[in-house]
This record gives C-alpha cells, sequence and structure tokens, in this order.
C-alpha cells in the first residue's frame, strides 16, 4: 500500500481513528507520519490548520460526503475544505454530520452554552426548548441513576438533532 | 445564485425601510479621519487595572444576518445590500448614535493603514473593498468592521485589564443590534460563522499584556507553552500572523463553543493574573540582582530615542519597551506612561504619514520618526 500523502513511498502506519461514531482511516509512510505528527502539535495558528484538519483522514464510511452541495448557496463541501470558509448559515444544516465531527475536533465540544439573540424566530426558538428540555430529562434520568431511560433519552436527543433541521 | 437573489428580494422590504430612513452616513471624510489623529484612542490611556502591565483588554464578537450569504460567497450586490442594512440599523440604536462611518472604497492606502495601526480594523479588511465599511464610536471604544469574514464584527476595547466592563457594554451592543437584525443562529451550535473556528458563542477575547521581565529572564517561552497548552493563543502587537515585537504578546482564548461568554472571560482572567503575577516577580527579582543591568538598559533605551536622528520602527518599539518598563518600576519619573502609548501608535507608518500630510519613503519616515520622537521626549514636554 502507498502512502496517502506522498503516494511514492510504501505506508507503514496506520492511523484509525473514531470521532462520534465516524470512522477514518489513514495509512502513511514513515516520514509523512512524523511530518503529521508535528503539525498536530502545533497549537497556534488554527484557523490556517483548518483546512488540513477538514481534510485529515478520508471518511471511510461516506466518500460521498464531500460533495454534498450546501442547498442554499450551493459550495459543496469538498470547496470549503479547500477555503475553510463556510458559504452561509445554511451550510450549517447542509453538512450537519461533517461539521459535527469537525466542531468537536476544534472546540472540543459541540454544544453550545453561551448567549442567544433577543430576536429568534419561532421554530428555532421552539426547538431549543426542546432540546433543553430532553437534556434536562437526561440529566435527571442519570441522577435516579435510571440508566434505561438515559440511554433512550440520549438516542432521541441525536435523533432530535439530526432530523430537527431549522 | 439565482435562489439567493429570490431569497434576497424576500428578505429586502425590511432593510428598504431601514436605510430610506437613515441619513447620509458619509459626512466629511477627512476632517473625521483628521480628528482621530488629534486623539489617542482608548486603549492608550495607560489608566485602568494592571496598566502597568495590561496595555488593553477588547472583545470581538462576530455576527451573521440571517437568510444572506457570508461576504467570502456574497455577490456585489450582496454585500452592498448587507452594508446599507447595518449602516441604517447603527445610527439607530443610542450607544452609537455619534459614530464615524468609513466606506473601504473611498479611502486610500494609508488611510486603511491608519486605520489598521489604531487596531479599529484588521489587515484582511484592507483588501477588497466592496461593501466594505467600519464603524467607529467617537471615542474609539467601539468598531465594527462591516463584510469582513463576516456580516459584523464588533469589537470593544478598554484600556488596561477590563474584560468584564469591556464584555458588558459589547453585550448592551450586541443586544441593541439584534432587536433590529436577526442574526443567523441555532440554538444547539450558537451563532453561525463563515469559519467554524469561531462557531458558538463567536467571541474572543483578548488581552495585550508588555511582559519585558519574563522575556529578559528568559521565562517566556515557558509561559507562552503554557498558554498554548491551555488551547488560549498568543500573537504579537499587530495581531493575527504578527511575531511579538517589543515585548508585547496578545493572549486570546481559541475555544469559543461548549463554554459560555462569562466561563471564557473568567478563564482568560484567571489565566492573565498568573502571568501578571509571573511578570511582576521577574521584575522584582531583576530590580534585586541585577540593578545596574537593568538601569543600565533602560537609560541607555532613552538616550537613544532621546538623540536619535534616524530611527527604525523595529528599534523604536524595541526601545520605547524599556522606556516603559523604567517608568512601570518607578526608575523613570519624568516620562508619561501615556507619552510613550502614544509614541508606540504615532511611530508607525501610516501615522507619520498623516501627520505629515503626504506619503513619505522609508527613509523620510525614519527621520520623521526621529524627530518627532525628540520632540515628545523633550524636557519641558516631558513634565506634564
Amino acid at each position: 500500500m502507498q502512502c496517502d500523502v506522498c503516494g511514492k513511498k510504501k505506508a507503514t502506519v496506520h492511523l484509525t481513528e473514531i470521532v462520534d461514531e465516524q470512522m477514518s482511516e489513514m495509512h502513511l509512510c514513515e516520514d509523512c507520519a512524523r511530518e503529521k505528527s508535528v503539525q498536530m502539535e502545533q497549537q497556534f495558528g488554527l484557523a490556517d490548520l483548518l483546512a488540513g484538519l477538514a481534510d485529515f483522514g478520508k471518511q471511510v464510511k461516506d466518500v460521498e460526503s464531500v460533495k454534498v452541495k450546501c442547498s442554499v448557496c450551493g459550495l459543496s463541501y469538498e470547496d470549503f475544505r479547500k477555503v475553510g470558509r463556510l458559504g452561509c448559515s445554511e451550510c450549517y444544516s447542509s453538512f450537519r454530520d461533517q461539521l459535527s465531527t469537525l466542531l468537536k475536533k476544534i472546540h472540543g465540544s459541540s454544544r453550545h452554552l453561551g448567549k442567544q439573540p433577543i430576536k429568534m424566530s419561532a421554530p428555532i426558538r421552539e426547538k431549543g426548548d426542546q432540546l433543553a428540555d430532553l437534556r434536562n430529562q437526561l440529566q435527571e434520568a442519570i441522577r435516579l441513576e435510571n440508566f434505561e431511560k438515559a440511554a433512550a433519552l440520549r438516542d432521541k436527543i441525536h435523533e432530535f438533532e439530526k432530523r430537527g433541521k431549522v | 445564485m439565482s435562489e439567493w437573489k429570490s431569497q434576497a428580494r424576500e428578505f429586502l422590504p425590511d432593510y428598504k425601510t431601514i436605510i430610506e430612513g437613515a441619513k447620509n452616513p458619509i459626512g466629511s471624510l477627512n476632517m473625521q479621519l483628521n480628528d482621530l489623529i488629534k486623539q489617542s484612542g482608548e486603549w492608550l490611556k495607560g489608566t485602568g487595572p494592571h496598566a502597568n502591565i495590561v496595555m488593553s483588554s477588547r472583545i470581538r464578537l462576530a455576527r451573521n444576518l440571517v437568510r444572506l450569504p457570508f461576504p467570502n460567497k456574497a455577490n456585489k450586490k450582496n454585500l452592498f445590500e448587507i452594508m446599507g442594512a447595518i449602516e441604517a440599523t447603527v445610527q439607530q440604536i443610542n450607544y452609537l448614535k455619534n459614530v464615524m462611518i468609513l466606506h473601504m472604497g473611498d479611502l486610500d492606502n494609508v488611510d486603511k493603514q491608519f486605520l489598521v495601526e489604531r487596531h479599529l480594523m484588521s489587515h484582511e479588511h484592507v483588501a477588497n473593498t466592496d461593501g466594505k465599511s467600519l464603524i467607529v464610536s467617537p471615542e474609539e471604544v467601539v468598531s465594527i468592521m462591516v463584510n469582513e469574514e463576516d456580516h459584523l464584527r464588533i469589537q470593544v476595547m478598554q484600556s488596561g485589564f477590563n474584560l468584564n466592563e469591556t464584555w458588558r457594554i459589547i453585550n448592551t451592543i450586541d443586544d441593541a443590534l439584534a432587536e433590529k437584525l436577526e442574526f443567523a443562529f441555532q440554538p444547539d451550535w450558537g451563532y453561525l460563522t463563515a469559519c467554524p473556528t469561531n462557531t458558538g458563542t463567536a467571541m474572543r477575547g483578548s488581552v495585550m499584556l508588555h511582559l519585558p521581565a519574563l522575556v529578559m529572564t528568559k521565562q517566556i517561552n515557558k509561559v507562552l507553552a503554557a498558554i498554548a497548552k491551555l488551547s488560549f493563543a498568543s500573537r504579537g502587537f499587530y495581531g493575527e500572523g504578527t511575531q511579538a515585537t517589543g515585548n508585547f504578546f496578545q493572549i486570546s482564548n481559541q475555544v469559543s463553543l461548549g463554554h459560555s461568554e462569562e466561563d471564557i472571560i473568567q478563564n482568560i482572567n484567571g489565566l492573565i493574573r498568573q502571568i501578571i503575577e509571573q511578570e511582576e516577580q521577574a521584575r522584582q527579582a531583576l530590580l534585586m540582582q541585577n540593578r545596574p543591568m537593568l538601569e543600565d538598559k533602560i537609560w541607555r533605551s532613552l538616550g537613544i530615542l532621546k538623540n536619535a536622528h534616524i530611527i527604525s520602527s523595529q528599534e523604536t518599539i524595541e526601545l520605547l519597551s524599556m522606556v516603559r518598563l523604567g517608568v512601570d518600576v518607578g526608575l523613570i519619573n519624568n516620562v508619561s506612561r501615556v507619552t510613550i502609548n502614544e509614541l508606540f501608535m504615532m511611530m508607525q507608518p501610516a501615522h507619520l504619514q498623516k501627520m505629515e500630510g503626504k506619503k513619505l519613503t522609508s527613509a523620510e519616515r525614519d527621520s520623521k520618526r526621529a524627530s518627532l520622537i525628540r520632540e515628545k521626549l523633550a524636557p519641558q514636554k516631558a513634565s506634564q
């Protein structure tokens, strides 16, 4: 097997990463692996590294996902990986799965805990209220050690986040 | 693209009425810019908590309007629509009544550089001027970049170590804007920004520190490594992509999702307090153990600044840093911190050219810079 990066030398390092149930694999030669690990250690200039980060490893499950286009502005996920900038706020819904993984990598979290705008459209506000309610129920179930209920609620939240496009 | 047009048209009526209700934003541009040069800017006051080490505190929020493409994907028409809507809204907000509105397309390169040097806008805001503007409050406390990477980049600056007050101001302004504009937001991911590194609170808090003693005692690398480990960023005096010069370091948060604004600010505050303490200790250690060396370095720096006839900006920054340290530890008593802060600003290329009222070559600037410094540090001025 050839190295994924240089495509010349034999791949001897095999990297498997699982983030958010998404598995990605990478096959590198020794030289490229060393270079990648140096890159990973650099913590400065996060924005500049972003394009590289989004590109990190092939999505084994869905190679097709890079071809997904935003239904509103027409930006493809592949374009985003090149420029590191999204085209419009709807891109966040169009690339929801990919961005969820990416946001976790960047921020260590994919859940907003800050302020909300005073003016929000009704569906967005409703969705937020429902999610908050489900999360409270989950906390309560964990507190009462009712893990069966907690697991069901967790799945419900996952489902809600996925399907509940705003 | 056609979809955008229909979306934008659908959304425009709201904006049209706002725009029509607004007065013509561009007054006499040159007069406004020349007013700026006479004042020294909020962050140069040299006041506020821990002003001996902390130069300024600043917070910026990124915001985007719903249903309109981000600036990098927007066409010319979109960009000017967005700009018009934001400018019209701003003038209806009490806090921002007397703002100056500068259209990038109306400014020459020196003017734009001048605004960058005053920390009112970024280098990125200089290029591709279509639909780009800068909104500045009279005391230069608030500035808003329109159509930089996001539709709005709101910034508030305060002198000294004062992120809490900075947050109070910017939060008020953000709320006032949000009453009139609908911002792109999702409950689970927060404010939606062009770059996912800003998603969430879309807030970056930063503090500008002067750390000469940590540099001289060679402890700065340890401090910077610790900052990076805690996922904070460290930049130079002139912001993103610049090297630290003159012992100035700008520390800011990297993470914007998963913590509230207040939590992020408390985290920065905690980190900054520790760095301040380390710098204080290093200064004391230098005074106790290496006083002759320190005094020599500081007084020599003042000597060169007072007597040089040709001086580069790099050399000026390094020497001013030493003089500032001399003032801050009480070795120099007849120069004020404000004078030094003003020199840090005024000795920059575009400022020199604005003062002179014409373009200057690099050699001309070096001699103009030297004469400005001699004049400012002359004894009769220094006693103020």
